[in-house]
């Protein structure tokens, strides 16, 4: 009895052994490809928001970690874009607590000049049909917020038409909308009174090991 | 190959494919089955990873059922099934990355499908290697046709459209691929919606009995009627 529950035990653990070193080493090759493509994406929504023209500095690396209640209380990415060292743009992320499904995740980049260059949503739950309008794939909506002035902190026209503002809500769907022009205008109210502090040298918000990584993402992108 | 090896090769095929159908008879992995198949191309890429999963998990059980003592057979089925499931995911996150986003929590509900350890269990555990994996095979291109079929009619009623997306698993090459069926402004949400699919899964469902019920009608001199689980409702008729 006892000694068929070593043995049980020896060939459960063999067998614990092997499959953890399989996933080992698939994890192992894998790795490098998986931090890429994320950055890539990444960088694919920063270059959709800030043209990279504007630019001439690693915007994905030249970046701050930051906390704010008008981001919605959560550790959020600052990416700042510079040229010739001098401020361009700042895409900043920030969470929308208040949508119909859950949190709301997107990206807003700012021009020094005072105007919005461009929204994005990077992660939700909203329904699918109705309030998933929101993703660029699905409408042009977000890019409605492109080239608009930065509110003031009681400026009505920062909401949707039903709330007497200037932005479009969808059909059967005025939740999401609502709480994503909301945020937004969050964000953009906190950049007009950090905008000073965001630009200076700072701690970047990546270890340096991970900035290796960098040359893989160009080689990717071309 | 003997005439004999051949025909069960046959009859794995028919059970996978129609008889024993892991979606339709068996009602196995609904959870991944009715909450991924909103469009063909989610339907096609979880469809692949079940597959592959199932055709790794069954040869390496087959293969390994003559050392594994029958009281912790289940906890090492499950660590190999584990084990898959994760280089599958590893696999899909770094080379089909879109429709891993997409796919989200339901590529690691891989592991909790029923249709994996059920085979491993009922079949691979006490089959060679070869019809192990020819059983999970089938099986898994039977669960990949339900889940197609399932992705197909909620796409085109929900958005009109067929490969919606196609990209993201296939490449850029595949965004051609995407059909529009017809156009409307407003989506028929139900379809979309997990309600929609279990709608959806009823019909096909009764579809599959209805054919099956013609069938035995149409010979029914042939069956000695050992059904042990088919339903037939002669009084439907």
């Amino acid at each position: 009895m006892l000694s068929s529950v070593s043995k049980n035990a020896k060939v459960l653990a063999l067998f614990a052994v092997i499959a953890t070193a399989i996933v080992g080493l698939v994890n192992e090759a894998t790795k490098g490809r998986i931090i890429a493509q994320e950055q890539a994406q990444l960088l694919k929504v920063l270059h959709s928001i800030i043209p990279p023209k504007l630019h001439n500095n690693d915007i994905y690396n030249d970046c701050k970690i930051i906390t704010d209640p008008l981001l919605g209380n959560k550790e959020q990415t600052a990416y700042l874009a510079k040229y010739n060292n001098k401020p361009i743009a700042a895409a900043i992320t920030a969470t929308a607590p208040d949508g119909y499904n859950g949190n709301i995740n997107l990206i807003v980049a700012i021009n020094t000049n005072g105007r919005i260059s461009g929204v994005r949503i990077l992660k939700h739950q909203e329904t699918p049909g109705l309030g998933d309008k929101i993703e660029e794939r699905k409408s042009t909506w977000i890019t409605r917020f492109s080239g608009k002035i930065l509110p003031e902190e009681n400026d009505n026209q920062w909401a949707v038409r039903k709330d007497g503002g200037m932005f479009d809500q969808f059909t059967g769907a005025t939740i999401t909308p609502r709480a994503v022009v909301k945020a937004v205008k969050k964000v953009a109210l906190y950049f007009k009174s950090h905008q000073q502090s965001l630009f200076e040298q700072g701690k970047s918000c990546r270890p340096e090991s991970d900035k290796l990584t960098q040359e893989m993402v160009e080689n990717e992108n071309d | 190959m003997t005439e004999q090896g051949i025909s069960e090769y046959k009859e794995l095929a028919w059970q996978g494919l129609w008889k024993n159908n892991p979606g339709l008879v068996q009602l196995l992995g609904l959870c991944p089955l009715l909450a991924v198949t909103s469009t063909v191309t989610n339907a096609l890429g979880l469809g692949l990873a079940t597959l592959l999963v199932l055709v790794a998990s069954n040869t390496t059980v087959s293969l390994i059922r003559l050392w594994v003592p029958k009281e912790i057979r289940i906890p090492i089925f499950v660590l190999i099934i584990a084990a898959f499931v994760t280089c599958v995911q590893l696999l899909m996150n770094a080379f089909t990355y879109g429709l891993y986003q997409s796919l989200g929590i339901f590529l690691p509900l891989i592991v909790t499908n029923c249709v994996i350890i059920g085979r491993a269990e009922a079949y691979a555990s006490k089959n060679p290697i070869k019809k192990a994996s020819f059983d999970g095979l089938m099986m898994g291109l039977g669960f990949t046709l339900v889940l197609l079929i399932l992705g197909a009619i909620r796409e085109i009623l929900g958005q009109g459209t067929l490969f919606d997306g196609a990209d993201l698993l296939l490449g850029d090459w595949a965004a051609s691929l995407r059909i529009e069926v017809f156009h409307f402004d407003s989506k028929f949400l139900l379809a979309i919606l997990p309600p929609g699919a279990f709608f959806a899964m009823g019909f096909l469902i009764a579809a599959k009995n209805a054919i099956d019920t013609k069938i035995t009608v149409r010979k029914p001199k042939e069956e000695n009627k050992t059904i042990e689980r088919v339903r037939v409702n002669f009084d439907a008729q």
